[in-house]
């Protein structure tokens, strides 16, 4: 009796009061205490431009490639590519665990050199990784599991902003050292090296191989040999993040110098290559992640380490991608055409700095734009102020992240001057 | 003095493993029976028509790019992998409280709801919540879940060894003496690996103490179509749990039924109350996303999507899964009329009673190894046997050989 009452009661409180009513369906969900998940920021970027009517509207939020006409680019060695590889009509099998072997070996050989001591004495392993982002949380978990030494990861400040996460979902610390001068808009050597200095040993730190993100700042040769020999004194765990080799410079081995450079000096790295910029492939989701080795035994041991770490989140990687890229790289025709493709693709990007530059310049802009010149890869820091950034979004149209990083890629002769001109307009 | 001097060599995956060493044999009489990949008559892997006729058509249409997809997916890809898991009239579906995670494969689809689970289900920290799986069940199902960050990982009874079927009594004694909100990997359809399945009876039992009790229903469907060669039969328990008002997880696999074993095609579909609770629970499968692979691969997603949106190569579709649910059949048929002709001791009936790909054969450990050794025919050391391995040529060998181990090996 009493039951019925009660429910007579509620039903005539959920009449008045609708929001009890809901609250009655809502309590019955498991997912109740949910919350909503923040927006991404970049994502959040490309939603305002598609939103957007303005017909001189620009996304540099962007980071993926475009060729001049704001288009994306399929690269004519990966079309050709995958016209041989359709003609062979292979099977879907499963691949190993640690991906397509072809691939793994040419993409150690890409990052080190193929007359690397490293390969010669087979003291390293690669295995295909989900792209970059795969790589990266290979490395930290397999850290988190074997690097009992240190639970801390060092990233340059600033960093990829999906690093940080990245890490600490897979259970380490994230700490930081100095690198970005927003004075200078350059590199903080100084900073870096008193930094790095102090550096616990044995913990790990992450470098940016080339066309540092968000940034575009690189330390110049002589400055990574001076960081490369501090951080072998201080003994720390070196893990490079390549995203951008040939796409930063244009050259592959000048954009590998640095990691090539570490490993020579005597550290064993770890290394995370992502094939997504240089060879356009960002959909397919082809990377690899390498452990540099004491020597083949503990290689072999490393590997078999990573497999079981594999398995439970994705059991073995995709074909698709791996497959173009190992073409491209193992048919000397293709690997020579991807190689003049991704130094017009890095061009571009640097012509598309320098029109940016002298346009400034004929806008009649006083301030210091070398900064642009001088940084490399996809990226720019523009040093644009919030303000500035919301200035661009909302009077003109021109969508970049908060922190004033702009996607050159984003950048054509045709919209150019369209863009001096606003940033000249909120910074005079 | 390496960093890594302390790393042990782990213990190779076993099913691998076997296909390893079988590929290392000789032996030209050889079989391979280990690892869960469809063989045709010939023993050769198959690519579905239908898949060769739709790549082409993506090779050949040069509006395509390699852009990356969003982090959830491709959208016509979820949402129509989701109509095939729950129906396309699906009341679930119009009701618009279903989603998905395009995720790499039936594993990434378990991996993105387990690491879900862990963060979000009952509370948010559910590393003491008990994960139960069936016993036995998918080799790698308990490391998804421990993986995730699952601590307490239990069996729960499945497989009755005596009577070579479904153990229902221990099955739902264990759902009833469960905790509450305890989180049941289900297999939805085709067990692995025995291949026995509830009916739908026994189903609705489940089910109804699932209910009572809160269990979290997880499906595992990775083999949709391929068990009885209808998607909506292998469908059924899927949906009756839908229709009963659960709210679950179905991590989808188009690897067998769609031939795409190395493009990592899957889908994690996500039943929830309302539209409200799935956006949100969405959002939170975004995150674990995004530091886990970041977005999923183009290729097969794509593939899968045009097939199953345009009518004509959806029908040829369905026909090619047909085509190999009906090779299996025969092969499970003609396989226990040679063991019942050679008069092997013991009763086969189980070999045309399971479904899938699988059949837990109850050979022991050494009549294994025995088949392994002296017969070059390669098998899971759990007796389980893949169906899609044998061939009208090579039957009777096994056969032959299966009553060998059964009457010389204790």
């Amino acid at each position: 009796m009493a039951l019925l009452k009660s429910t007579k009661i509620l039903i005539n409180a959920g009449a008045q009061a609708p929001v009890l009513a809901v609250l009655q369906l809502r309590a019955s969900s498991w997912w109740t205490e949910v919350q909503m998940g923040p927006p991404d920021p970049i994502l959040g970027v490309t939603e305002a431009f598609k939103r957007d009517t303005n017909p001189k509207k620009m996304n540099l939020g962007v980071g993926a490639y475009r060729n001049d006409q704001g288009k994306p680019f399929v690269l004519s060695c990966v079309r050709k590519a995958e016209a041989q590889i359709a003609a062979k009509k292979l099977d879907k099998e499963y691949l190993p665990i640690g991906g397509l072997a072809e691939f793994s070996k040419a993409c150690a050989q890409l990052a080190l050199g193929l007359d690397n001591e490293v390969l010669k004495s087979g003291r390293s392993i690669t295995v295909q990784t989900i792209s970059g982002t795969g790589s990266l949380r290979i490395g930290a978990n397999f850290m988190s599991r074997f690097h009992n030494a240190s639970r801390d990861v060092y990233l340059p400040k600033p960093s990829w902003g999906n690093h940080t996460p990245i890490f600490r979902d897979a259970g380490m610390q994230l700490k930081a050292y100095s690198y970005y001068d927003p004075k200078t808009c350059g590199f903080d050597f100084k900073g870096a090296l008193d930094d790095i200095s102090k550096i616990p040993e044995k913990s790990v730190i992450l470098l940016h191989a080339c066309a540092h993100n968000p940034t575009g700042v690189d330390p110049r040769p002589e400055q990574w040999k001076e960081m490369a020999a501090l951080i072998k004194k201080r003994n720390l765990l070196v893990f490079f993040d390549m995203a951008y080799q040939g796409f930063a410079s244009g050259d592959i081995d000048r954009d590998a110098w640095a990691v090539r450079h570490f490993i020579e000096q005597g550290h064993n790295v770890l290394l995370s290559q992502s094939f997504a910029k240089n060879m356009g492939l960002y959909g397919e989701r082809v990377g690899g992640f390498t452990v540099v080795c004491k020597d083949a035994e503990e290689a072999k041991r490393v590997e078999s380490q990573l497999k079981i770490l594999i398995r439970p989140i994705y059991s073995n990687p995709p074909m698709n991608g791996a497959r173009i890229a190992s073409t491209i790289l193992n048919t000397p025709e293709l690997y020579k055409e991807w190689l003049v493709e991704v130094k017009d693709m890095a061009d571009r990007i640097i012509k598309m700095r320098e029109m940016l530059v002298s346009n400034l310049k004929k806008e009649g802009s006083t301030q210091n734009w070398q900064h642009v010149i001088d940084q490399i890869g996809m990226f720019c820091f523009t040093g644009l102020k919030p303000e500035q950034v919301e200035r661009l979004i909302n009077e003109f149209s021109i969508y970049m992240t908060k922190d004033g990083r702009i996607s050159v890629a984003g950048v054509t002769s045709a919209n150019v001057e369209y863009l001096a001109h606003a940033i000249h307009a909120v910074t005079k | 003095m390496s960093i890594f001097g302390e790393v042990p060599q782990a213990v190779p995956v076993a099913v691998f493993k076997l296909s390893a060493d079988f590929r290392e044999d000789q032996n030209p009489s050889k079989v391979n029976l280990g690892v869960g990949a469809y063989r045709t008559d010939e023993g050769q892997p198959w690519v579905l028509p239908v898949v060769r006729k739709v790549e082409k058509m993506i090779a050949d249409d040069h509006s395509l790019n390699h852009e990356y997809l969003p982090i959830l997916g491709l959208p016509e890809f979820r949402s129509s992998s989701s109509k095939i898991a729950l129906g396309e009239d699906s009341p679930a579906i119009k009701d618009n409280r279903v989603g998905a995670v395009q995720c790499l494969g039936g594993t990434g689809a378990l991996k993105i709801g387990a690491e879900f689970l862990r963060r979000w289900y009952n509370g948010t920290d559910n590393t003491k919540t008990p994960v139960y799986v069936s016993a036995p069940t998918w080799e790698n199902h308990n490391a998804v879940f421990s993986n995730a960050g699952f601590e307490d990982i239990r069996p729960y009874k499945y497989w009755d060894a005596a009577k070579r079927g479904l153990n229902l009594e221990g099955f739902l004694g264990d759902l009833e003496s469960a905790p509450d909100h305890s989180i049941f990997v289900l297999h939805a359809c085709a067990h692995n690996p025995t291949g026995t399945d509830p009916t739908q009876d026994q189903w609705k039992q489940i089910a109804d103490v699932m209910k009572r009790k809160s269990l979290f229903a997880f499906f595992d469907s990775a083999y949709q179509g391929f068990a009885s060669g209808n998607l909506d039969k292998d469908a059924w328990a899927v949906r009756y749990f839908v229709s009963q008002g659960f709210e679950l997880f179905c991590a989808q696999s188009f690897s067998k039924n769609f031939g795409l074993y190395n493009e990592r095609v899957g889908n994690l579909t996500v039943v929830a109350k309302d539209q409200d609770n799935l956006t949100r629970v969405l959002s939170q499968m975004e995150k674990i996303v995004r530091i886990t692979w970041s977005n999923p691969p183009s290729q097969g997603a794509r593939l899968v999507a045009i097939t199953l949106n345009t009518p004509e190569l959806f029908a040829e579709w369905k026909d090619n899964v047909k085509t190999m649910a009906d090779r299996v059949l025969l092969m499970r048929a003609q396989l226990k009329e040679k063991l019942k002709a050679l008069g092997t001791p013991g009763t086969w009936e189980h070999i045309t009673e399971q479904i899938g790909m699988f059949s837990f054969t109850g050979l022991n450990p050494k009549q294994v190894e025995y088949l392994v050794k002296e017969k070059h025919i390669y098998l899971m050391a759990s007796g389980r046997i893949n169906m899609c391995g044998l061939t009208t040529k090579n039957i009777d060998y096994v056969a032959e050989s299966i009553h060998e181990a059964v009457t010389t090996v204790q």
